[in-house]
């Protein structure tokens, strides 16, 4: 049911002929159930075709729709137009180049995330015959919450050290770092360290906490890099004293 | 990956003034501050060691400049954010230094009440020690 | 990428964090009552000269003082990079520097008791 109509300003930025982003508003209708992307996709099909933005899942699972609303990261798929006022601002991720309109430059996060190596590194190779590498449940859930991030990089988007030093490796990548270094299966913690525990690693973080607050999935970034610290510290620690006892 | 196009655009973001964006980085902000009224007082403990040093008459004269008003006012707003301070440490405990015991994790709010009641438990002693009762 | 010597100064900065969260409230609460005019017998000269002559009472000032003013200093750094100053090794060399002096001059005072 259609109660009232909403004004939604979204930030638009054409590379071809814009010199800087523009503010250009649009009235929807409200629906109690609809997300602030159904009203994306209601302006797209019927008010305004050249609007772009990403998106693919509509539940929360892809990450491709994180964008400002309001000021602060969100999944659009995920944000109710009922928990809004009558005017709603939309505005591409904060700390990423705008390639047109919502969408935004991921070259970086990406090569970030390489960088740390986010997949199983087996302790020692076996034959597939050997069968599988077995977990505990407990084993398991030791890393569980961590392993639940989408990539949608709202972490990068409230943090605002990446804002202000963007060569930190950032929120989402340390935690995907904690979270195979966790693995009861995993033997690569050294090899991502010498990116994690670097000077663009972990210690670029000052805890502020807003990339926990962000998170649509609960991952708990801010938690993850701060035992990624201790652990750091802690190896550190052990290499000086065990390279005086030689 | 393909390029969308070659001219992106790129924001700025203000070295000096980005806090006030939103209330977490003000409360971040305010977290952090509370080094320098710690800072501060660690200094004027550290007066009160020398002064100690010096004999009867050098301390009695620290614990009367204790009672500027200046000291004063400084006592109370020192005291409001190291206990801020406290309080925010002993919250993002949990954060840090998770415990898990078989499959289940500690539940924060025990961690943090742990911390709670340490810090009580510390006080306490300490205003003992002092001999205040 | 080189690991990063953070650790050294991070390391007591944590239990410096630590520390000033569990003491300092409680310390400031006395030094207000001595403000008030209300000197607790342990904060009079004798209370303290007493107390303070003992070596583990002299080890426990100085851990909190030199803790108090790291952990201090090494988030004064973070912060003044927060406000914008961007030399950050001039900012951490003079306020690690500070807090070297300190816990230094706490073990001299502290030596003379």
């Amino acid at each position: 049911m259609t109660d009232r109509s909403i004004e939604l300003e979204v930030l638009r930025y054409n590379p071809e002929t814009d010199s800087e982003p523009y503010w250009q508003r649009y009235s929807v209708p409200h629906h109690h159930e609809w997300v602030v992307l159904d009203a994306l996709n209601h302006i797209k099909e019927n008010i305004d075709p050249t609007l772009n933005y990403r998106w693919s899942c509509h539940m929360a699972v892809c990450g491709s729709c994180g964008m400002m609303i309001n000021g602060s990261p969100k999944l659009a798929c995920k944000s109710f137009m009922r928990d809004y006022e009558n005017l709603i601002r939309v505005e591409p991720l904060a700390h990423f180049p705008i390639e047109r309109d919502l969408v935004t430059g991921m070259d970086d996060f990406v090569s970030k995330l390489a960088r740390v190596k986010p997949y199983l590194i087996p302790k020692q190779d076996k034959p597939v015959e050997e069968g599988e590498y077995r977990q505990t449940p407990a084993e398991l859930k030791r890393y569980k919450q961590y392993s639940m991030c989408i990539n949608c990089m709202i972490c990068y988007s409230a943090c605002p050290e990446y804002g202000l030093i963007p060569k930190f490796l950032g929120p989402a990548a340390i935690t995907l770092a904690h979270r195979y270094n966790l693995d009861s299966r995993d033997g690569g913690r050294e090899q991502r360290q010498e990116e994690v525990a670097s000077g663009e690693g972990v210690w670029e973080c000052t805890f502020v906490g807003a990339c926990s607050e962000a998170c649509p999935k609960h991952v708990d970034p801010a938690g993850a890099l701060q035992q990624v610290k201790i652990a750091s510290t802690i190896d550190w620690f052990k290499e000086q004293l065990s390279s005086w006892l030689k | 990956m393909a390029k969308v196009n070659s001219k992106p655009y790129q924001r700025e973001i203000s070295n000096t003034r980005w806090y006030w964006r939103n209330e977490t980085y003000m409360r971040y902000i305010a977290r952090e501050l509370t080094c320098v009224f710690i800072g501060i007082y660690t200094v004027v403990l550290l007066v009160g060691i020398w002064r100690l040093s010096q004999g009867q008459v050098a301390y009695e004269t620290f614990l009367q400049a204790l009672r500027s008003p200046m000291s004063i006012v400084f006592h109370l707003v020192a005291l409001a954010f190291s206990v801020y301070h406290s309080v925010t440490w002993f919250n993002l405990t949990p954060k840090a230094l998770p415990i898990q015991i078989g499959e289940q994790f500690v539940a924060d709010r025990v961690i943090i009440g742990a911390h709670y009641l340490g810090w009580a438990v510390v006080s306490v002693v300490f205003i003992f020690l002092a001999g205040v009762f | 990428m080189a690991k990063s010597n953070k650790p050294i100064v991070w390391g007591p900065f944590a239990a410096g964090g630590t520390v000033t969260a569990f003491v300092t409230p409680v310390l400031i609460l006395l030094t207000l009552l001595a403000a008030l005019g209300h000197v607790p017998d342990g904060l009079t000269y004798e209370g303290m000269h007493g107390f303070a002559s003992h070596w583990l009472a002299k080890l426990a000032i100085f851990a909190v003082i030199t803790l108090s003013l790291w952990s201090s200093a090494h988030r004064l750094r973070s912060t003044f990079f927060d406000f914008g100053l961007r030399r950050d090794k001039q900012i951490a060399t003079i306020v690690y520097f500070m807090a070297i002096i300190g816990a230094l001059a706490s073990l001299m005072f502290l030596y003379c008791i």
